[in-house]
């Protein structure tokens, strides 16, 4: 079994905890939950129940409201996911210049469905609702910094894939 | 050429810099606001304006903002809005990319008009690059003592924060965004009281688009009564209309409100017509929840005259013929483009947005989404069409907040226009999976109806 | 200094205190112009407003501004005004409405009153009776929740979840720690621990009694026995950690049961503690009140079925 890492912000990701807390009135931290978590997946890489019981006691709230609040949003990964979620847009304007084609392009380029991580542990991808770029799509996305790729096409699609694979 | 406010300097290499922003006029009107005016002044100006909110609602912001409580000893908070999710909408990713510090010198001067020392700019997660550039453009302000205590030497303290989303449009919804900002699911709150009265921490609380917010900065410099005079009728000023589908240009065009439909689709200083020498099928004019449209009555009215882009002309003849300017996301569907499938697809997004806290959202979306996914996959009864209206009415109206009428309203259009459309993928369905139903008389000529007696 | 205000429900008038929710002024007059509330709780702070059963219809907004207000309104969440004209049942929109309400909130339901604790005393089912339509026009599979175990004394049955949030406030306002909460977003919204948790405190056993559907039910009541065959009497003893005011519901000579004493919109008078519920299950216990007074047209009343009286033939089509 894998030796369990110990769940704990780097000194510099608490400073920029205490930081994102007093952007808020006194005994309103709880405000700092999104930030928090976001600060937390690009960390640790998803939000276990670790993670998220980790970010209650910065916090000071029950695990609970954390865990409601993970799963109402759609960015935060409660599974472990690849290294890169690409994130396609599947909402009707990218559809209309043909989002669907592209989300069948990455199926068949990375051989796993939506959802999964393909063997390399490289790649998911998964399509999102509405990214508000409808006049680049098809548009996709890769976190943790949220890095764009507009006006897709199967060659841009294929060149993104090498550049990241050659990356690693 | 039509006059630009929000996107005048959009090409000046380093606009998003302090610096050439400044040297090219910026931040005058925090200058003007809090060393010559008060912060009634301010409002008075926003009032004369006329400006309406640009998120979606239209609700003119001066009024918006004079039924802010002001009790004493009660902080007020401005929170603007930029949780842009909207399908069709992308002005405001546009505008925060390029120019951060339009967004900066309107929160300044609003955040002063209303009497707030802290404001918070909601953006939506996705846009972690915008909320990088939003950081910077804050931070240079503050370094040039735009920000912080004590702004200009006049005593005013105001601190601006980004404040990131986790991925849910209904946290578009004011009272969502609210509780998202205190670290809640995004889930409406129930109205009274509304955020001018109780808000955010339960305190007074304007909530702004980011196009509203950005406005008011050459409102306080030039004016309300030169605002005014731009437009058309009760659609005062300049709006930014998000173009896309099947277009040549595809983009963010400022246009003066009241400029006609046919020359925003065909002129190339906008769309640039239809793409690939394709006819236009149909338009969703305001985003995807506002109803669609024919081609015919997109671009004329039912009375024969031209259909103009303002709030008024596009919501001439109601539901029946009419739809809304709503936030300005300009979807066009080429004669290729199945409408049954568009529907579908934004049931899909309302589905998967809907919070779940209210009935009639949280089943009837799903519910229409299955219906319209069998209808699309060959699978649709007749009586499915007359189910998907029944549906849509019960959810419309009687919802918590606004998402249950925009999940209603683009299926209740789509089959008030294009139930032929519907009636020929039940009828057909092989020939719907592999083909589409075209053009049909969608851009045929409307015939012109008598005066009602 | 409050003067009252005065409303009109469905041409019946009355003066209430100023604040008073139309809701609450409807269940002042009482009778069949009172709205079904199937998430509204007056003792939970912050309830109320989702489920949409007690929308009704404002002609007129109060006397100094006579107009309508624009859409359906939910009445446990909206304050009354000096003047206010309501329409519930005398609106045929309101009455459309409620239906289509009701008929979302089957559409999903697993609809096994047959093997549910609840049936009996169970809102949806007297909701649907009284306001739903005798089908469904739903045809495709219903939502199904993996089981979540939440300890031994309370059973969660996600699919009989109607999310009214009751619970949630519940634990939130008379417990300590909440360990449940609402999970997910949309229709994929459940109820749950997140991580397998038992909710146990003093008071977690209220969330039963708040539940208005099969939900959340009683795990040592389960299966034991239904309740229109079970006696309830009202019962009391020294506690010192709640009232001690209670129902016991026997079989027999046995307590199968004890619950909160509930008032005839299904609330409870007082929240009561865990060792009152699940550790005190004898006569012994108790000192006894008498029967509880039910409604006579409850079918918890009716111990049996009474021979002279006719069933009621139902010759519509249920689902």
């Amino acid at each position: 079994m894998l030796a369990v890492k110990e769940i704990k912000f780097s000194t510099e990701a608490l400073k920029k905890v205490d930081e994102i807390i007093a952007r808020y009135p006194e005994s309103r931290q709880k405000s700092a939950l999104l930030p928090l978590l976001h600060l937390a997946q690009a960390e640790f890489g998803w939000c276990s129940t670790e993670v998220m019981d980790y970010v209650a006691s910065l916090l000071n709230i029950n695990p609970i409201e954390v865990y409601e609040v993970a799963s109402f949003y759609t960015m935060y990964h409660l599974k472990p996911s690849g290294k890169y979620v690409l994130e396609v847009c599947r909402t009707g304007p990218c559809c209309l210049v043909g989002a669907e084609k592209i989300i069948n392009i990455l199926e068949n380029k990375l051989g796993v469905k939506e959802g999964e991580v393909t063997p390399d542990g490289l790649f998911s991808f998964k399509g999102v609702e509405c990214l508000a770029a409808c006049g680049y799509g098809p548009v996709l996305q890769i976190g943790p910094e949220y890095t764009f790729y507009e006006n897709l096409t199967e060659e841009s699609v294929d060149e993104l894939l090498t550049q990241l694979r050659n990356k690693n | 050429m039509a006059q630009k406010i929000l996107l005048k300097n959009i090409n000046i290499p380093g606009i998003n810099t302090f610096e050439v922003y400044r040297q090219h006029g910026g931040y005058a009107a925090v200058e003007k606001a809090l060393k010559t005016m008060s912060a009634d002044d301010v409002v008075e100006e926003v009032k004369k304006s006329g400006l309406r909110g640009r998120g979606g609602a239209g609700f003119p912001t001066g009024m918006k903002w004079s039924f802010l409580a002001k009790p004493e000893g009660v902080p007020r908070y401005l929170v603007c809005n930029a949780d842009e999710s909207e399908p069709g909408t992308f002005k405001d990713r546009y505008l925060m990319t390029h120019t951060p510090h339009t967004l900066i010198e309107g929160m300044i001067v609003s955040s002063f008009a209303l009497g707030a020392n802290t404001s918070y700019i909601y953006v939506r997660g996705e846009m972690m690059p915008q909320i990088r550039i939003l950081e910077k453009a804050i931070a240079e302000a503050k370094n040039a003592g735009f920000l912080g205590k004590n702004i200009l030497g006049t005593g005013y303290d105001l601190e601006i924060y980004v404040q990131p989303g986790g991925g849910a449009y209904i946290c578009g919804e004011e009272t969502a965004l609210l509780e998202s900002l205190e670290g809640k699911r995004g889930n409406p709150r129930i109205k009274p009281p509304f955020p001018a009265i109780a808000g955010l921490y339960g305190c007074p609380t304007v909530v702004n688009n980011v196009e509203s917010i950005a406005a008011v900065s050459w409102i306080v410099v030039n004016g309300g009564d030169e605002y005014a005079k731009i437009g058309i009728g009760r659609s005062t000023g300049t709006k930014l209309i998000s173009a896309s589908g099947n277009i040549n240009k595809p983009g963010v065009y400022e246009i003066e409100l009241g400029l006609s439909v046919e020359e925003f689709i065909y002129s190339d200083e906008y769309c640039g017509g239809i793409a690939n020498g394709k006819r236009l099928k149909a338009v969703v004019a305001g985003g995807s929840s506002v109803p669609i449209l024919p081609a015919n009555l997109i671009l004329k009215l039912a009375n024969g005259q031209p259909r103009l882009m303002s709030y008024e002309s596009l919501a001439e003849g109601g539901f029946a013929t009419g739809t809304m300017l709503g936030s300005g996301g300009f979807i066009v569907m080429d004669e290729d483009a199945c409408v049954v499938r568009n529907t579908w697809n934004f049931s899909r997004f309302y589905h998967h947005e809907s919070c779940g806290q209210c009935s009639p959202c949280r089943e009837g979306t799903g519910w229409m989404e299955k219906v319209l996914h069998r209808i699309e996959y060959g699978h649709g009864k007749m009586s499915d069409i007359d189910l998907l209206v029944d549906v849509s009415k019960k959810i419309e109206g009687n919802t918590i907040c606004p998402l249950g009428d925009a999940a209603a309203w683009p299926v209740a259009s789509a089959i008030r226009h294009f139930r032929d459309e519907f009636e020929w993928h039940v009828n057909n369905p092989k020939a719907a999976m592999d083909g589409n139903y075209g053009l049909a008389n969608y851009a045929d000529p409307i015939p012109v109806v008598e005066e009602a007696s | 200094m409050s003067e009252k205000v005065k409303v009109t429900i469905d041409n019946i008038e009355i003066e209430v205190d100023p604040g008073t929710t139309i809701l609450n002024a409807a269940r002042m007059i009482g009778g069949d112009v009172v709205p079904p509330a199937m998430c509204y709780y007056s003792k939970l702070k912050g309830s109320g407003g989702k489920c949409r059963t007690c929308l009704v219809k404002v002609s007129q907004g109060s006397a100094k501004d006579p107009r309508p207000m624009p859409k359906l309104v939910a009445s446990c969440r909206t304050t009354v005004m000096d003047g206010m004209v309501v329409q519930n049942i005398t609106s045929p929109e309101v009455v459309e409405a409620r239906k289509g309400v009701v008929e979302f909130l089957l559409i999903n339901h697993p609809l096994d009153c047959p093997v549910c604790d609840q049936a009996g005393e169970c809102h949806l089912q007297d909701l649907s009776f009284e306001h739903g339509k005798d089908q469904s026009r739903y045809e495709f599979k219903r939502r199904t929740f993996e089981m979540v175990d939440i300890g031994d004394k309370i059973k969660l049955h996600m699919n009989r979840c109607i999310l009214c949030y009751r619970c949630v406030f519940t634990a939130d306002q008379i417990t300590d720690n909440r360990v449940h909460g609402i999970l997910g977003r949309g229709d994929a919204s459940e109820i749950g621990t997140y991580i397998s948790k038992a909710i146990d405190n003093d008071f977690s056993g209220n969330v039963i009694d708040v539940c208005p559907v099969g939900a959340l039910t009683d795990k040592t009541f389960r299966f034991k026995n239904r309740v229109w065959f079970t006696k309830p009497v009202d019962a009391h003893r020294d506690c010192d950690k709640c009232c001690g005011k209670v129902t016991l519901w026997y079989k027999g000579e046995e307590v199968i049961r004890v619950t909160g004493r509930k008032d005839q919109y299904g609330e409870v008078d007082e929240f009561i503690c865990n060792t009152c519920r699940f550790d005190k299950k004898k006569t012994s216990d108790w000192t006894i009140e008498g029967p509880t007074k039910v409604d006579r047209h409850s079918v918890i009343s009716s111990n049996h079925y009474d021979e002279k009286e006719l069933l009621p033939v139902i010759d519509r089509k249920i689902f």
